[in-house]
């Protein structure tokens, strides 16, 4: 009894903010099952952050699974393949989780090419055979891009400049995120899959230390994950206090090595590089089983929802049809995110596609859905007090309401990681981040006019 | 489809916090205290506490209504506590049309002038309470003797508080030896069996609610601890130096409201700062004008005074003490 | 008492006349020689600093006035010719003559024809809930119906229709200052030629999707035929994504085009009605509302919705 107080007095987390919603993880005990061959993809072609990537096929190309559709257009942008063996019926515009309508290539599935139902399986290639630079061109070309939800292309992360001497990678297996469930079955069902891929990355960075920051509702991840590390000893597991938004690059940092990532600077000034398990697990696939990124583990799940699973998801996937999986849209549905709870976004109906950035679909129900009416502010300080990164969303909501962008800029409005906390607690259910993501767009751009 | 699908930006959860909640929950950390002065006052307690809220509420619907044509906003809580504080903040005896000018302060000027909740600079019930001291001085601070067939008070308090007991007698030359057989002990200040206002009688009552307030995470403990902590220590001081001329810093706190006003008048959300660092400063501020208040002014108590003082520093404090932002630190090493 | 009195009163002149001594000296050494053009300049201007001339008030665009050599690009779109002619003549620096402009919407998504998909919660501002999705409807072209440009509107010269959702524009009232122009995030709004009688004939719909779609989310939403720029004998229109666009400055103002687009998504305004036989329909619309659609809705009536 005692341990496990003082093990609990251990458990490492950021200091400044965060809060603790419910968990409501309903789907962390069911296996990730293999979602049935989807008859249309609609593969948008910006699924990453930067520049959307260039479209090589036309209509009514045949394309293979795992064939280039479109190609990386710069350095930060990502090659995509086709998830699917089919025909590329049109180049059209549909609307994706960003609410507007953005470019997509539309694959019909070929029902009679074996390929598509074929269920693949990959040994466990333990034996790292690249070259730090093949292992490089084989996550660039594989189309790897962060799965932890910012969709940052990985090679980018990975294409060291000399002047900066990174020490430790860390793996991001926290989903902070509630109902999310989806790295944390991977990280049961892959284990060893991962550690693997952390060798690659540990390989390929020249690092000698790295740390898998869990937090400890997943016991039995932690578990895992510290068996299959006992065959290096150079990578730990840190099991971290459950606080949102310990996902966070910055928090995770804090949490794990109490390094400080400077105001507008990256991990890397502080000498780490910080990869999420999924996009561990899709370099793995990458570089010792040359899979491109053509599938990701969604979860999907709601209070309402029949049965609320994670699935092994093809990209380009309409969410109707992964709805469709889990026993149908429940009545009196109001709201159906793309991510978790707190920073995914609503959309506007079940077409949207499933993008390499999906981690979850969350159905959310009448009582749930609305927003309450915004009542005036009572300064009580809760904003301040759970933000973690140590601003006054109060002040910024309010210096955005009146056009005082400067004045917000000053606040150091763009260092906000929109975690929503603020929102979350606000007992007068004030749009904090709403404004303050409009107030970061605004002063964005006044800073890029400026430059 | 008859009801569309909801769009929002996230988060898409929300917290069950509301500020009507956050309002009922210091109501029910006021109701120990609210017992004990009906207890001690008795039916007088009660009037005076649903005169004050009742005219609070009242105010605030017609002036919302008739003279600013805004929304009305009685239901959500505020304008009950602001009576209810005010009450606990008046001698007993006050007569009711006092007590309807002092609502009609707290909540037409000091509240909705500004700007309604959320915007006023001073504390309402604190306002009312002022205006009220200021303009009727011999009512306010006639106190009424305790009701309570407990004897052996009844003689030591005739109308005034054991707070301007000692300023009075120090004033005519007494020490705090021979000042002491005249007000209550410490433990008879703790239990609330003395004179005073309604609300600040019983101390522990109080604290009983402020650690309620404190679970309830409604108020944390920066204010509180600070200001006791800031005026034991001040009126310490005085007291180590010449014992005979002031008095030991447990009178101090647990007499002249001054719990009263760390738990619930200091911590009010709207008038005090937004950061723990800001908060503290806020406190130690509160606690030293208390006590010079106290043992310079004119007056025996000072809380009040001491509140509104720095409920007007309040937005320099909020400017002045920022939480500390992520990242900071490394910058202003590398310059 | 008396002597109080007179040290008050012999304290406060004092003050009085060393303070006054104090600014008498700041005034001379620290004056500033300032145009006296700037002033009178200022003085002709309207005083509105709505700040569509470009400069940040009515003050900094007199300075800018008297400083240029050459002041032709220099315009005032609340004043107008009138105004710059003034300036010019004070100045003596050629300025020149615009057509004056005016603002229009290029939407007519109201409620009716447009229906709401999805519903929106949070803070009613087109800037903000541009950034969410692209609104209510399934036209992401579209007016949002929030009022962004109406509440930047510094001469109430628009307001949001109750009925349709939509914001309108009073043209008397309109200086083509271009606040609402910047305001919006959709670009609906654009400053076309008042003309003669405030004659103008515009596309009203921004969408570019194709036909069926556009169409399914819009029941007035340019489908993108190409029949007005077919119809055109000037070739003022062009055909880009899907949306027709007419060049004011080509349009002859024949109307042709407006008759030949199926959806009614060309609007003319302040013509005579043409067909006799509506005229009777119209007149009270016409006396009621003194905005600029009382033609549009009159020739171009809501189709079966």
């Amino acid at each position: 009894m005692l341990n496990l107080k003082t093990q609990k007095l251990m458990l490492k987390t950021f200091p400044k903010g965060g809060i603790h919603p419910a968990e409501n993880k309903i789907t962390s005990s069911n296996d990730i099952k293999r979602m049935s061959i989807p008859k249309v993809v609609y593969v948008p072609v910006s699924q990453h952050i930067g520049i959307p990537s260039e479209i090589i096929v036309d209509r009514k190309d045949k394309v293979e699974i795992g064939q280039i559709i479109a190609k990386s257009s710069g350095f930060v942008s990502s090659n995509i393949h086709s998830p699917v063996a089919g025909t590329v019926t049109k180049l059209d515009k549909i609307i994706d989780s960003s609410g507007y309508k953005k470019q997509c290539i539309v694959i019909r599935t070929d029902p009679k090419n074996e390929s598509n139902f074929k269920i693949p399986e990959f040994p466990l290639v333990k034996e790292i055979t690249l070259s730090q630079k093949d292992i490089l061109q084989h996550i660039i070309d594989h189309g790897i891009v962060g799965l932890g939800g910012a969709t940052f292309p990985s090679h980018v992360k990975l294409d060291m400049k000399h002047d900066k001497h990174v020490d430790c990678l860390l793996i991001n297996g926290v989903e902070c995120e509630p109902y999310l469930t989806a790295d944390h079955r991977l990280m049961l069902e892959k284990a060893d899959e991962i550690i693997i891929g952390i060798q690659i990355l540990m390989q390929a960075l020249h690092i000698e230390k790295a740390v898998i920051g869990i937090e400890n509702n997943k016991k039995d991840a932690i578990e895992v994950l510290k068996k299959a590390t006992l065959v290096d000893d150079r990578i730990k597991v840190a099991a971290l206090k459950v606080k949102y938004p310990q996902g966070s690059e910055k928090q995770l940092i804090k949490a794990i090595l109490k390094r400080e990532v400077p105001k507008g600077g990256l991990p890397m000034d502080v000498g780490v590089i910080v990869h999420n398990v999924g996009t561990i697990f899709a370099i793995y696939q990458a570089v010792q089983h040359n899979q491109p990124l053509i599938e990701r583990v969604v979860t999907v799940t709601g209070k309402t929802v029949e049965s609320a699973s994670n699935f092994w998801v093809k990209i380009g996937t309409p969410i109707k049809d992964l709805i469709e999986e889990v026993g149908g849209l429940p009545e009196g549905t109001r709201k159906i995110v793309n991510g978790g709870p707190m920073m995914g976004k609503a959309i506007k109906n079940t077409d949207v596609p499933i993008t390499k950035g999906t981690s979850g679909i969350l159905v959310i129900s009448e009582e749930e859905a609305s927003r309450q009416e915004a009542k005036n502010c009572i300064r009580c300080g809760q904003c301040v007090f759970v933000c973690p990164m140590g601003l006054e969303p109060h002040l910024l909501m309010n210096l955005t309401e009146k056009g005082l962008y400067e004045r917000a800029g000053n606040e150091d409005i763009m260092t906000c990681i929109e975690c929503g906390s603020c929102s979350y607690v606000c007992p007068s259910h004030r749009p904090l981040l709403d404004y303050i993501r409009f107030g970061k767009s605004i002063v964005k751009n006044l800073n890029t006019t400026k430059n | 489809m008859a009801d569309p699908i909801i769009i929002s930006a996230s988060p898409h959860i929300h917290s069950n916090k509301t500020s009507k909640k956050l309002m009922y929950d210091v109501l029910y950390a006021l109701i120990p205290a609210f017992l004990v002065s009906i207890y001690v006052f008795g039916i007088s307690a009660l009037i005076l506490t649903s005169v004050a809220v009742i005219s609070c509420i009242l105010f605030e619907f017609l002036i919302q209504k008739f003279l600013l044509k805004t929304e009305i906003t009685i239901t959500d809580g505020s304008a009950l506590i602001t009576g209810i504080l005010l009450a606990f903040n008046l001698p007993s005896n006050l007569p009711i049309w006092m007590i309807i000018v002092g609502s009609l302060i707290a909540i037409g000027v000091a509240k909705l002038s500004f700007g309604g909740l959320g915007y006023n600079i001073f504390n309402p019930a604190l306002v009312g309470r002022v205006f009220l001291l200021v303009s009727f001085p011999v009512q306010m601070t006639s106190w009424p003797t305790a009701v309570v067939n407990n004897t052996t008070i009844v003689d030591a308090v005739t109308g005034a508080t054991p707070l301007g007991i000692i300023k009075e007698g120090l004033m005519y030359g007494e020490t705090m030896t021979t000042l002491s057989s005249k007000f209550p002990s410490t433990m008879e200040l703790f239990l609330g069996i003395t004179g005073g206002s309604v609300g600040e009688m019983s101390a522990l009552a109080l604290l009983l609610g402020g650690v309620f307030l404190i679970a309830r995470k409604v108020i944390t403990w920066h204010i509180p601890i600070t200001m006791l902590v800031t005026m034991a220590v001040f009126t310490g001081i005085f007291w180590l130096v010449n014992p005979e001329q002031y008095a030991d810093p447990l009178i101090h706190i647990l007499s002249g409201g001054a719990i009263l006003g760390a738990f619930y008048m200091a911590t009010d959300l709207v008038t005090s700062p937004m950061t723990k660092k800001g908060m503290i400063i806020f406190a130690i501020g509160i606690g030293i004008i208390t006590v010079v208040i106290r043992l310079f002014g004119a007056y025996p108590e000072g809380v009040s005074f001491a509140i509104l003082i720095m409920n007007a520093f309040v937005p320099l404090i909020n400017t002045y003490f920022k939480p500390r932002r992520f990242g900071n630190k490394i910058k202003s090493k590398i310059m | 008492m008396a002597d109080s009195i007179l040290y008050s009163a012999l304290l406060l002149s004092s003050i009085g006349i060393v303070a006054a001594v104090i600014l008498y000296i700041v005034s001379k050494k620290f004056y500033v020689f300032e145009n006296p053009l700037i002033t009178k300049v200022e003085d002709i201007l309207p005083a509105a600093n709505c700040g569509g001339c470009g400069s940040p008030g009515c003050r900094a665009f007199a300075e800018k006035l008297v400083d240029s050599e050459d002041i032709s690009d220099l315009f005032c779109p609340v004043g107008g010719n009138d105004v710059m002619k003034l300036v010019a003549e004070l100045l003596g620096k050629e300025v020149a003559e615009k057509d004056p402009t005016v603002a229009v919407m290029r939407c007519q998504g109201s409620c009716d024809v447009r229906p709401k998909t999805t519903e929106y919660q949070g803070p009613r501002s087109c800037a903000i809930s541009s950034l969410v999705y692209g609104g209510e409807t399934d036209c992401q072209y579209g007016c949002l119906g929030d009022g962004d440009c109406v509440n930047v509107c510094k001469f109430d010269a628009m307001y949001m229709d109750e009925e349709t959702g939509l914001p309108v524009i009073i043209t008397d009232k309109c200086t083509s200052c271009g606040a609402c122009v910047e305001a919006c995030p959709r670009n609906i709004i654009e400053m076309r030629p008042k003309n003669k009688r405030d004659l103008k004939i515009f596309v009203g719909c921004m969408n570019e999707d194709k036909g069926g779609i556009a169409k399914k989310a819009c029941d007035v939403a340019c489908i993108g035929c190409s029949k007005c720029a077919d119809i055109c004998p000037k070739d003022a229109i062009t055909m880009h994504d899907n949306l027709a666009y007419i060049d004011p400055v080509l349009c002859t103002l024949c109307r042709k085009c407006v008759e030949v687009c199926p959806t009614h998504s060309i609007i003319e305004t302040n013509f005579p009605p043409k067909k006799v036989k509506k005229l009777k329909e119209e007149k009270p619309k016409e006396v009621i509302v003194p905005v600029i659609k009382i033609n549009v809705e009159s020739e171009n009536p809501k189709i079966d919705a």
